[in-house]
């Protein structure tokens, strides 16, 4: 690890102001991804600036009858909040799904939307990885990529985005509210939120350095019947090899994200549109330009299946 | 004292406290976070500096140039150890790459350099300032592309490489039912949780080393080996071992580095490897391709069986014995096996639980349900046909024990095999497809000669001291059970102390060999202080009686403290075995029982419930025996359903090597597990007339669970482990 320093912001305002002032700097909260990567050195922050005492852990109500939901309320308070629970089933069970209790009480919903892959070469830092070291190359491509990404990719990167919150949050339209150095603030829809690998896959996000997430707003709760199925390898925290996010309507109207297949939360507007035809037609307007390795082909049978298995249990 | 001939009665037959499911007397210290792991020895020496590993990046080539400027300028820095200046160093007997590697490589991350600074931090921060040169070399990484040039090994602790007994290939050629299938299990790692960690200390030439390792003697006699000094210059100390299952019989490079940093820091250093080191610089289970091909008469009668195996290793290695077992298990008058090894230059294999039989049965046990099928009997009555009370091979030595068929039928009126039905996909609960298995479970009992002190006090507390090592087995337990029983004392009298080189050298732990040999020792050891003590006491040796702390002939009786009233009796002895092994064949046996559910539609397969059926001579302590065999049932589902490290074939690496990518089973894989033991004593094996468990826990419960997922689905996987994707596109259709 780098050796780093460190301060503790007290307000959004004190938070983005030190990121201006310091040279190669990072916002942390609950730490449990960035820690890991700076023991390796994958990321090698020069200043560490806390987040996490902001008064950003709270979830409101908004004037349109959606949630906000403060950067810093953690995981589990956001699985188990009442409003949450009730009218945003899918969100609560994409986040209980995910990694483990002790985990999710450290873990924020910034945090979340933000962690990195979970691709083996970035992690090793012997072997090539443009994400982490842009140029050097893709050592997955060719190489063991049996969670890897099977659409959305580039010749620079097959990493999917391991997040089970934010299929949620996509199925879901949320919005990312953010504020930068200069204290402006805009709101992000999340469709919008995650970059293509392309030849720059080291760059993630849409965030300027410097830019703070301060909360994601849900709109006013759509009804119908709310499935997550992760599927896994072993019961219980493992990153998804996909899963499948719905909100399905009496009707067989509704909307789909999926988990485990690209860089970010897979949606697509007119795989939505197919919902009342099945998941033969959803799958293939969802996945449709994908470009699957040997090892990883069998995601597009198994998101099919998986999606009819939910739509079947959807219908009751 | 020689264990020659089969044991008679003894003091241990009084069962009042082996035999019973005693707590483990550690496991307050260890759940209490009480007893020390070796890294976490603060207090053994002072001053202790820190070790960080540098790994090679590359599997194969050399060094060009290594330039250590940068990491020696480092913030406290105090000592860098590389192959270039550590001077001659040897090689130890049990490994097979060197624990310091350069100029030459010899797999991924082989140890190159060590840097020794104040702080873990500073060490970890330096040693990415290291800056390596290399030359890659091509290397081979395919076990299935290097299969053709795969040759003949010789033969390995007694194993030989090929076997043959009447004529396979006619029978097999002739026989009615046959089948010939190809089997694949992948390379796996130990995964336990405790890293390998070491503190060494030098005094003058006086090695100490407070290290986590299961075979004191070997690993004193290879450190001693590597390093070029005598073995009485070098004390071992491992009290406390957080699992190893295999990983940890041998020296590796934290040890070898943390000694040789200590040396050039002059001061104790301590060295941890972080987990990716787990996985590619120490050792692994191969993987293995192997082929199986049986042949019987139209009623099930096998009248041919031939293993073949084949893995791979760096040079001068050893094969993965996974034909071992086809040799005993099954009756069949002409039988075949044969191993081959390939060179490969992946990190180094050798034993992990149950070496051979572990990945030898997970494709026999499979071959032999295929078989069962095609023959149209029941995999239990086939099995049970085709039992054999001698070594089939040698006919003419039998069993010492056999109970292979009743743990079967015990098994199955427990696990409610009658419910199965046999016509695979044909039960289903809800969207799940439900399946049931069996597999035999087959393990030899090995004995190794194991020595003991025991020392009786005038408070009348008896020390046990040997060399014997507690890998999270219950051994302080069962050795104090035994101490206790011979010396008729409760098992609060009874201090018992394990993993020091300076105690009398036993067994160790490993092949599940260490409860029956270490607890033998302790009996020798006992046996000599009850003659110290009667002697002291006037009593006649032979009559005497050790119960409830006093020793009595007749009417006479004494407290057995009393012995020691002027001063502490010492007795030390050594078991030792002489051809009962050779003479019988002693091996353990079981059946395992499982039931699967697989999700119609995703393939997620899920294990609802499991059974053991254990024959595996006396049960020191039924609770312990429990804990290791559901532990090494869990590590079987995990071979079954997700553990295989991923080989980069083009850089020769396991890429998957933490704790996120390499997936052991969690709680919620395994909703419930049982255990039955059968009653069993067996007088050849020693005067405890006990066997090992801890392995035979987990022969056979991969292909229990491979067996139950092709009944709950029709489809038969033959490549470990059973992951979704190889069922996908057989599983019904979706409507």
């Amino acid at each position: 690890m780098k050796s780093f320093t460190y301060e503790r912001a007290d307000t959004v305002a004190a938070a983005t102001a030190a990121f201006a002032r310091a040279k190669d700097a990072r916002f942390i909260a609950g730490g449990t991804n960035l820690l890991d990567l700076m023991k390796l050195e994958i990321e090698t922050p020069a200043h560490l600036i806390d987040v996490s005492r902001l008064a950003l852990d709270r979830i409101d109500a908004t004037p349109e009858g959606g949630l906000r939901i403060g950067a810093m309320v953690r995981n589990t308070d956001l699985a188990s909040d009442t409003r949450v629970r009730r009218d945003y089933g899918l969100l609560s069970r994409a986040l209980v799904a995910g990694a483990s209790g002790q985990l999710r009480n450290k873990a924020t919903t910034a945090g979340n939307l933000l962690q990195r892959t979970r691709c083996p070469y970035f992690y090793d830092t012997n072997q090539p990885c443009n994400k982490r070291k842009p140029g050097t190359g893709c050592a997955a491509i060719g190489g063991f990529h049996r969670l890897h990404a099977v659409i959305g990719a580039s010749d620079a990167c097959i990493a999917t985005h391991p997040s089970d919150m934010a299929v949620a949050m996509r199925a879901l339209d949320a919005s990312v509210e953010t504020v930068d150095a200069a204290g402006k603030a805009r709101v992000i829809p999340i469709a919008d939120f995650y970059r293509a690998p392309g030849t720059t896959p080291h760059l993630e996000t849409v965030l300027a350095p410097g830019e703070l997430i301060t909360a994601v707003t849900l709109p006013k709760p759509v009804g119908g019947t709310h499935i997550y199925h992760k599927v896994r390898d072993r019961a219980s925290y493992a990153f998804a090899l996909i899963s499948v996010g719905v909100v399905v309507q009496k009707d067989g109207t509704g909307r789909v994200a999926l988990g485990g297949v690209g860089y970010k939360p897979w949606r697509v507007s007119a795989a939505d549109a197919e919902l009342p035809r099945g998941a033969k037609a959803v799958t293939a307007a969802l996945l449709d330009g994908a470009k699957p390795g040997h090892e990883n082909a069998y995601k597009l049978p198994l998101v099919e299946r998986t999606l009819a298995g939910v739509l079947a249990q959807a219908k009751g | 004292m020689k264990f020659d001939t089969p044991a008679t009665t003894n003091p241990i037959d009084r069962l009042k406290v082996v035999g019973k499911p005693t707590n483990r007397i550690d496991g307050p210290l260890k759940t209490t976070g009480t007893a020390p792991y070796a890294y976490e020895r603060h207090d053994v020496a002072a001053n202790q500096a820190y070790g960080y590993v540098v790994g090679s990046a590359i599997a194969k080539g050399r060094i060009a140039s290594i330039n250590l400027d940068d990491a020696k300028a480092a913030p406290g820095v105090v000592a860098i150890v590389t192959a270039a200046d550590a001077g001659t160093l040897g090689k130890g007997n049990f490994n097979t790459a060197k624990l310091l590697g350069g100029p030459e490589i010899e797999h991924y991350h082989q140890a190159i350099a060590l840097v020794v600074a104040d702080s873990f931090e500073q060490a970890r921060a330096a040693a990415s300032l290291v800056r390596v040169e290399y030359v890659r070399a091509k290397g081979a990484y395919d076990l299935a592309a290097a299969m053709d040039t795969a040759t003949k090994p010789k033969a390995s602790f007694g194993v030989e490489a090929d076997t043959s007994v009447g004529d396979f290939a006619s029978a097999f050629a002739s026989a009615p039912v046959t089948i010939d299938a190809r089997y694949a299990t992948p390379d796996h790692t130990h995964a336990m949780m405790e890293p390998h960690a070491s503190i060494a200390a030098w005094q003058d030439d006086k090695l100490t080393l407070w290290t986590s390792n299961q075979m004191i003697a070997w690993s004193v006699g290879d450190m001693a080996k590597t390093l070029g000094i005598p073995k009485e210059n070098i004390r071992l100390d491992s009290p406390y071992i957080g699992g190893g299952f295999g990983g940890k019989l041998f020296i590796r490079a934290d040890a070898l580095l943390a000694a040789l940093g200590a040396k050039a820091a002059k001061r104790p250093v301590k060295v941890a490897l972080p987990r990716p080191f787990v996985t590619n610089n120490t050792t692994h289970r191969p993987a293995t391709i192997q082929r199986v091909r049986i042949g019987a008469t139209a009623d099930g009668k096998i009248t041919a069986i031939g293993h073949e195996s084949w893995s791979g290793d760096l040079p001068g290695g050893g094969p993965e014995t996974a034909v071992a077992q086809t040799r005993l298990l099954y009756a069949g008058a002409n039988r075949m096996t044969a191993m081959r090894l390939a060179v490969l230059d992946l990190p180094e294999g050798n034993a992990m639980r149950a070496p051979g039989e572990a990945p030898g049965l997970m494709a026999l046990e499979i071959a032999v349900d295929e078989m069962a099928e095609k023959l149209g009997m029941d995999p239990i009555a086939f099995r049970v046909l085709n039992d054999t009370q001698v070594d089939p091979e040698k006919p003419s030595r039998p069993f010492s024990q056999r109970r292979l068929n009743e743990c079967m039928q015990t098994g199955a009126d427990k696990f409610g095999w009658a419910r199965r039905n046999a016509k695979p996909g044909s039960a289903r609960d809800g969207r799940w497809l439900v399946g049931m298995g069996v597999a035999a479970a087959f393990r030899n009992n090995l004995n190794g000669p194991s020595a003991a002190r025991v020392r009786l006090d005038r408070s009348g507390i008896v020390t046990v001291e040997t060399d014997m090592t507690d890998i999270g087995t219950g051994t302080y337990t069962i050795i104090a059970q035994t101490a206790a029983e011979m010396m008729g004392l409760p098992l609060d009298r009874i201090v018992v102390k394990l993993g020091d080189s300076a105690f009398p050298v036993s067994a160790g732990s490993g092949g599940q060999w260490g409860a029956n040999s270490s607890t033998a020792g302790v009996y020798a050891a006992c046996v000599k202080l009850r003659e110290m003590v009667t002697e002291k006491l006037g009593f006649d040796a032979a009559t005497a009686i050790f119960a409830d702390g006093k020793v009595s002939v007749g009417r006479r009786s004494a407290a057995l403290e009393k012995a020691a009233d002027d001063s502490e009796l010492v007795a030390e002895d050594k078991m030792e075995y002489g051809d009962l092994a050779e003479k019988y064949q002693q091996s353990t046996f079981g059946a395992h029982f499982a039931e699967v559910g697989v999700d119609a539609m995703t393939g997620e397969i899920r294990v609802r419930r499991m059974l053991a059926v254990c024959a595996a001579g006396r049960i020191l302590n039924p609770k312990a025996a429990r804990s290791q065999v559901i532990g090494a049932m869990t590590m079987g589902a995990g071979s079954a359903l997700m553990e295989e490290l991923a080989v980069d074939k083009r850089f020769g690496f396991f890429v998957n090597h933490d704790l996120a990518g390499y997936e052991v089973p969690v709680h919620a894989d395994i909703p419930h597990q049982d255990v039955i033991f059968l009653d069993e004593t067996d007088p050849t094996t020693s005067p405890m007339k006990a066997k090992g468990v801890g392995e035979l826990g987990i022969c056979g419960v991969a292909a229990a669970i491979a067996n139950a997922v092709y009944n709950a689905t029709g489809v038969r996987v033959r490549n470990y482990p059973i992951t979704l994707d190889k069922l996908l596109d057989k599983l019904p259709d979706i409507a």
